[in-house]
């Protein structure tokens, strides 16, 4: 038994914000104390919240080990407050059939400190000419399907991949973003492009990917899920999908959120700024602050992109794209609430209930019952960020020797501490 | 607040009015124009004159600079700016090494740390470096304690080039505040273009950008710069009035990529013919960076024409580049 004694308790599943003991027996969160011996941890003064729930995640095992383990991965998923990653399918080999995912979930109970749910491939080698093996599988354990790194490249296969995921009934995540648009573009098409002589990736890239997924999704009536939204275009287009009953959901990262493209030009051609989809404007920050306020977004999800050194100490046209973002997710996203523009409850209930609701997952609440996957977090704590110190293998973020004030402290997965620092 | 300033320790203060005092640092690299006042811009125009006269002696050379090494490195074919930089630094005292830099796209970002490693190694103290990506010299400066000075990155800048064309202009019309230059061509990816922009506005020019739409910054991304300039679709627009007419060289290299329909069709439209220069100001001067395509951007007539200062262009890189290299090497005058 653990015991957390004298907590803030904020669950946004069960409307409960309130100072009280939590209870956790074995995996499961419990009403009363049991008779096993209990483990008491003071967390008076301090948040306790759900796990977080992140529906986009590139953990690079099998295939891309010296950018990130499975090991390395969910022990930094732990520090940032994360119980429960989803694993995205572009690794080598990708996740392509019912024994890649197999294979997938023997490596992750064996290294894993948190939970890992693989999302296999749409197509085949994310090649987009033939669909993956859906039922396969779904039976052993996949919980979404994204080439995610790439568009489905054809409107045709976009449009099967959505019927055909009707038979299982998981999403089909999407990176939407038109490749014949991009066309070598490195950073958001704007001013700063403009001065850096880089190459823009116009909103319009997203734009009209959007717009066609859309469309397949009030087609075939499959599930859409629209992965890492970058322009205010793509959250009006999804919020009029929405009003029309397109059963579409979507997710923001938190660099998408929080940063601008000025991150690239503040150090000139800092590669860790690089992301894809980019970087964008102030107004594209506001109105994906804004779909996430009312439900147009359902969620944040890190997009967490370790890298090699080598894939970042280059010229930024060579630089690979992505953050290492787990770990300090939590720390940027509350710059949000220390600005007003989000509540504690909001940003809590963004990055747990609401997540594991876009994908029916039955994580994301505090309720007696739920999985033991807590959270206890300080919303003023002010860190340094040096990602040398990260516990992911990725040290590839550009928010490093910034301030950052929120702070994970424990973080238990499953009712195990998989996260423990200073408690 | 730091600023990096280019300028001999005997000239007047630098720091402008305003409440943060930003602290003075000798200039280290080159990247771009963008970082540069205009007190900086004239101390390199006064040092390039002086350079001149050095150049026009019977023994071309002074031992300024005995005892330093400068090392080019090329990712990308050129020949007057490579020569332009040897012929300065020995004409400074100075040694030089050319290393042979592949360019290569699939050494990517290996070759650059290799390079970094090299020019530490080699305990340079310039380094001169072209690269067919934006912001490549950004990256070395910033891990070697050479001077880093940037002879074009991808379509981002080319800082000497825009001082030289400065130069020029000056030597030639005797100011530059309030001349009317015509930038025509591909200005969208021109790092020509957008060096000799931050130049020749911070200078006082009024420049006036025109070449296809497809090959134009879009206004919007223009705003809040320093150049926000005008803009025309029109050559003769462009040229009606112009002091100096400023031709950029087709990338023709590069195939048209969908940016214009045919060469054929571009000349028609953008060629500068005697004809269409004669709606600029009489006297008004023609440069190119070069090299150029001549029967393309530009007529040969016009090349080798009386208002051409394409040949003076060539000569003067060489003494602009000697007074960088002197003023980067913080030497009292």
């Amino acid at each position: 038994m653990i015991r957390l004694v004298g907590g803030r308790i904020i669950d946004p599943a069960s409307h409960r914000d309130e100072i009280a003991d939590l209870l956790i027996d074995s995996d499961r969160i419990v009403d009363n104390a049991g008779s096993n011996g209990e483990t008491v941890i003071d967390v008076s003064g301090y948040v306790v919240a759900p796990g977080f729930v992140d529906l986009h995640c590139h953990l690079r095992e099998p295939g891309f080990e010296d950018a990130e383990t499975i090991a390395s991965g969910t022990r930094a998923a732990a520090a940032g407050g994360f119980t429960t990653v989803c694993a995205l399918a572009d690794t080598q080999p990708s996740t392509d059939t019912g024994s890649d995912v197999e294979a997938l979930l023997t490596q992750a109970r064996r290294d894993a400190v948190v939970r890992v749910l693989p999302v296999g491939t749409t197509t085949k080698r994310r090649e987009s000419q033939e669909l993956s093996e859906m039922v396969d599988m779904a039976e052993v354990g996949a919980i979404a399907f994204s080439d995610d790194g790439r568009a489905v490249r054809s409107a045709s296969l976009m449009r099967h991949a959505l019927e055909y995921s009707l038979l299982v009934e998981r999403p089909i995540s999407s990176h939407a973003e038109d490749p014949d648009l991009v066309d070598g573009g490195v950073m958001h098409e704007g001013r700063l492009a403009t001065v850096l002589g880089l190459k823009g990736i116009p909103r319009e890239a997203e734009e009209i990917a959007v717009a066609r997924d859309l469309a397949l999704a009030r087609l075939t009536g499959g599930r859409l899920h629209l992965a890492h939204l970058s322009t205010a275009g793509a959250v009006e287009q999804v919020r009029r999908a929405k009003a029309a009953g397109v059963r579409v959901t979507a997710e923001v990262a938190p660099h998408n959120l929080v940063l601008t493209d000025a991150t690239i030009s503040d150090r000139p051609y800092d590669t860790n700024a690089r992301t894809d989809p980019p970087l964008r404007s102030l107004e594209d920050a506001a109105a994906l602050l804004e779909g996430l306020r009312d439900g147009t977004i359902d969620c944040v999800a890190t997009d967490h992109s370790p890298r090699r050194w080598i894939d970042k100490a280059c010229e930024f046209d060579a630089a690979k794209p992505g953050i290492s973002g787990l770990e300090t997710a939590f720390g940027l996203l509350m710059r949000l609430v220390h600005n007003h523009s989000l509540s504690l409850t909001e940003l809590i209930a963004a990055l747990s209930q609401r997540a594991a609701n876009a994908w029916a997952l039955p994580y994301g609440t505090l309720e007696p019952g739920a999985s033991a996957d807590v959270v206890v977090l300080d919303p003023d704590q002010a860190w340094v960020v040096d990602p040398e110190r990260f516990l992911s293998k990725g040290k590839n973020s550009p928010l490093g020797g910034q301030t950052l004030r929120g702070t994970i402290l424990l973080t238990i997965a499953s009712g195990s501490i998989a996260y423990r620092n200073g408690l | 607040m730091t600023i990096e300033v280019l300028s001999r320790p005997s000239s007047p203060a630098l720091i402008p009015s305003g409440q943060m005092q930003p602290v003075r640092r000798q200039r280290k690299n080159v990247l771009d124009l963008d970082d540069f006042s205009v007190a900086e811009i004239e101390a390199v125009l006064e040092t390039a004159a002086a350079m001149k006269d050095v150049l026009s002696r019977p023994i071309k050379k002074v031992p300024t600079l005995r005892g330093k090494t400068l090392v080019t490195m090329f990712y990308e074919a050129s020949t007057r700016t490579r020569v332009a930089f040897e012929v300065a630094a020995k004409a400074l005292g100075a040694d030089t090494v050319a290393v042979a830099a592949a360019s290569s796209s699939v050494t990517k970002g290996e070759s650059l740390i290799d390079t970094i490693r090299t020019l530490q190694a080699l305990g340079a103290d310039f380094v001169v470096m072209r690269h067919h990506q934006a912001g490549a010299p950004y990256v070395v400066a910033e891990e070697v304690k050479a001077s880093v000075i940037n002879a074009g990155d991808g379509w981002h800048a080319h800082p000497t080039q825009a001082l030289l064309d400065l130069f020029t202009i000056k030597e030639r019309l005797g100011r530059i505040a309030g001349l009317h230059v015509a930038i025509i061509g591909d200005i969208l990816h021109s790092r020509v273009a957008r060096s000799n922009l931050w130049g020749l506005t911070t200078m006082g020019a009024n420049v006036v950008l025109c070449g296809p739409p497809t090959m134009l910054p879009a206004p919007a991304f223009c705003e809040g710069l320093p150049w926000n300039v005008e803009r025309t679709y029109r050559l003769d627009e462009a040229l009606e009035g112009a002091d100096v007419v400023m031709m950029l060289r087709m990338q023709l290299e590069r195939g048209s990529g969908g940016l214009f329909p045919s060469v054929r069709e571009y000349v028609r439209t953008y060629a500068l013919t005697e004809e269409r220069l004669a709606r600029a100001k009489p006297g008004a001067v023609v440069m190119h960076p070069g090299p150029m395509n001549e029967g393309v951007e530009i007529d040969p007539r016009v090349a080798r024409g009386a208002q051409s200062l394409i040949e003076a262009q060539v000569t003067n890189g060489v003494a602009v580049r000697m007074a960088l290299l002197y003023l980067l090497s913080g030497l009292p005058a």
